[in-house]
């Protein structure tokens, strides 16, 4: 599902006598399909750098990443965005399209792939009413609270049931209830199947949710399970 | 879900109605244009010009008889010069003016009703020539010794500096619409580059969502093309009336027309066909030259994403 070789990975320039520091080095695990961990280590060591591989937002400068079985050195660019569409995303700034309405900003994955709009209307409609924005259909991100953005955010990450879900920090704006909501949706998509990673500094949550953890420190990884 | 859909921006993801938006672009597409049919103008006018010169003065010969009335050896002197352009080679026809078609000729400048003209008059000769490089040279010696007194007149020196003026026209029009197109592939490039600034988060965000580069740079592209159009559109239909009178003044000289357009419906009516043609093509090139240049200027940018 998901295997790092030796990854390292440079910011800027890659090579010469002044190229950018590695913000990952050699970094090795396989995670299989199906598996929860936890992405933990202190602010700067690497958490959103080693997520960015995952999610196809930056190239491994070093070494062999495989995903989803494919290996991304070796597969061509066109071939990239169908790879993105099976991967959902929770960003750290939730990262909504300011002019879409919080319907429209869920339906875009499925949009995306191709769906029928009957079954986009359906799905989108019913994942909204579950993370409890059935009023806010046609909200602008603007209107809508930092919580709730992030709802509508975790709403389209996980719209086109996609094989591997990333989340930055996704409880950053929520409460502990809904935290504890955000954690049942992602359990519930765990144990259907899909392999899901976390990257948080929410040791509580941790310590309510017992997983395996990928450590980093310093742009390496420190333990694997 | 009627709500949710009521407020729908399908199509539009990018927020491009106002990224790229206003009058600006529009506004600057159709100056080009408007430049574009000018210069069009400008290319169909020297070529009809080019053509009626050739058509009327090419390959032709004009030959004056003097006195044509008095003998010469084997005949009047007229008939000696006909009958020597008939068989002399390289001649296509010869056709000696009735003494009618010469007053005809000169009745501006001497007047008269019609009735007969007073003053001898030579007799003209109307010869064309098979092609325009016959050297006319030993005719003109042989007519000289047979007719003393004869004038013959070539054209073609003058037809080819007219056409050498209509070709350098033409190739300044051909120059005036490359450049008001590369100008205008330069307005639409940095209107698109301006609206990937503008839109630069939305375009990574819909990236990392799966969007391919054709995706992406078809939604540039359609915006670039629809208002490219409305550019062309409104560019064209402004030229339309320069465009015929240019087309009106010009009439007289290409014999499209006798007499000058008084009226913007008698002027109309003087636009060559090819002319409608080239301005009916304008929109269709701009909304065109809109999407080219916005699809490869949108690729080139999304380059730079993994
Ligand atoms: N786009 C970038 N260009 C250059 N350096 C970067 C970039 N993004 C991150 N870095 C650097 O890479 C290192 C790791 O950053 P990263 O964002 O991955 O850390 P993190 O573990 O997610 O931190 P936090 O917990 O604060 O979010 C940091 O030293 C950071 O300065
Ligand atoms: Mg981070």
């Amino acid at each position: 599902m998901v295997r790092f070789e030796s990854v390292g990975l440079r910011y800027g320039r890659t090579g010469g006598r002044d190229a950018a520091p590695e913000v990952l080095r050699n970094i090795s695990f396989a995670l299989p399909e199906g598996a929860f961990r936890w992405l933990l280590g202190p602010s700067g060591a690497g958490k959103t750098s080693l997520l960015r591989l995952m999610y196809l937002a930056a190239l491994p400068t070093s070494g062999r990443l495989t995903l989803l079985g494919n290996d991304i050195g070796r597969t061509p660019r066109r071939a990239l965005p169908r790879l993105r569409r099976r991967i959902g995303v929770v960003f750290q700034d939730f990262r909504l399209l300011p002019h879409l309405t919080a319907f429209e900003n869920v339906a875009l994955p499925l949009r995306l792939a191709g769906r029928p709009e009957a079954q986009v209307r359906a799905d989108v409609t019913e994942l909204l009413h579950w993370v409890g924005l059935a009023g806010k259909l046609s909200t602008l991100p603007d209107e809508l609270s930092g919580g709730e953005q992030q709802r509508v955010a975790i709403a389209r990450a996980v719209i086109a049931r996609p094989n591997l879900l990333l989340a930055d920090e996704p409880t950053g704006n929520l409460d502990a209830a809904q935290a504890d909501r955000l954690m049942m949706l992602l359990n519930e998509l765990n144990r259907l199947g899909t392999t899901v990673i976390v990257a948080t500094h929410n040791e509580s949550l941790v310590a309510r949710y017992p997983n395996s953890e990928l450590r980093l420190d310093r742009g390496r990884l420190v333990h694997e399970p | 879900m009627k709500l949710a859909s009521g407020r729908t921006t399908r199509g539009d993801e990018l927020g491009l109605k106002r990224a790229l938006s206003g009058l600006m672009l529009p506004a600057l597409v159709g100056a080009m244009a408007f430049l574009a049919a000018l210069s069009l103008a400008g290319w169909e006018g020297s070529s009809s010009l080019a053509r009626s010169w050739r058509d009327g003065a090419r390959a032709a010969l004009t030959v004056q008889v003097p006195r044509p009335n008095e003998a010469a050896l084997g005949g009047n002197r007229l008939n000696v010069a006909v009958s020597l352009l008939s068989v002399a080679p390289g001649v296509a026809s010869v056709h000696p003016l009735t003494e009618a078609e010469v007053a005809k000729l000169l009745r501006p400048w001497i007047g008269g009703d019609g009735g007969p003209v007073t003053i001898p008059l030579p007799a003209v000769i109307a010869v064309r020539l098979t092609g325009d490089d016959i050297d006319t040279e030993p005719l003109r010696r042989q007519l000289a010794d047979a007719v003393p007194g004869i004038a013959m007149e070539d054209h073609g020196q003058w037809v080819r500096r007219l056409s050498d003026l209509a070709w350098s026209l033409q190739a300044c029009s051909l120059l005036a619409v490359a450049l008001v197109s590369a100008v205008a592939v330069a307005v639409i490039a940095v209107a698109t580059r301006a609206g990937l600034m503008a839109r630069r988060e939305a375009i990574e965000i819909l990236h990392g969502l799966g969007a391919t580069d054709s995706f992406i740079a078809g939604r540039f592209a359609r915006r670039a093309t629809v208002l490219a159009l409305a550019g062309g559109l409104v560019g064209t239909v402004l030229v339309l009336p320069v465009v015929s009178v240019l087309s009106g003044l010009i009439a007289p000289f290409t014999g499209t027309a006798t007499t000058e357009a008084t009226t913007v419906g008698s002027a109309l009516a003087t636009v060559p066909v090819s002319l409608w043609a080239d301005m009916a093509a304008l929109p269709a090139g701009a909304a065109l030259i809109g999407f080219l240049t916005a699809q490869g200027t949108v690729r080139r940018w999304l380059r730079r994403l993994p």
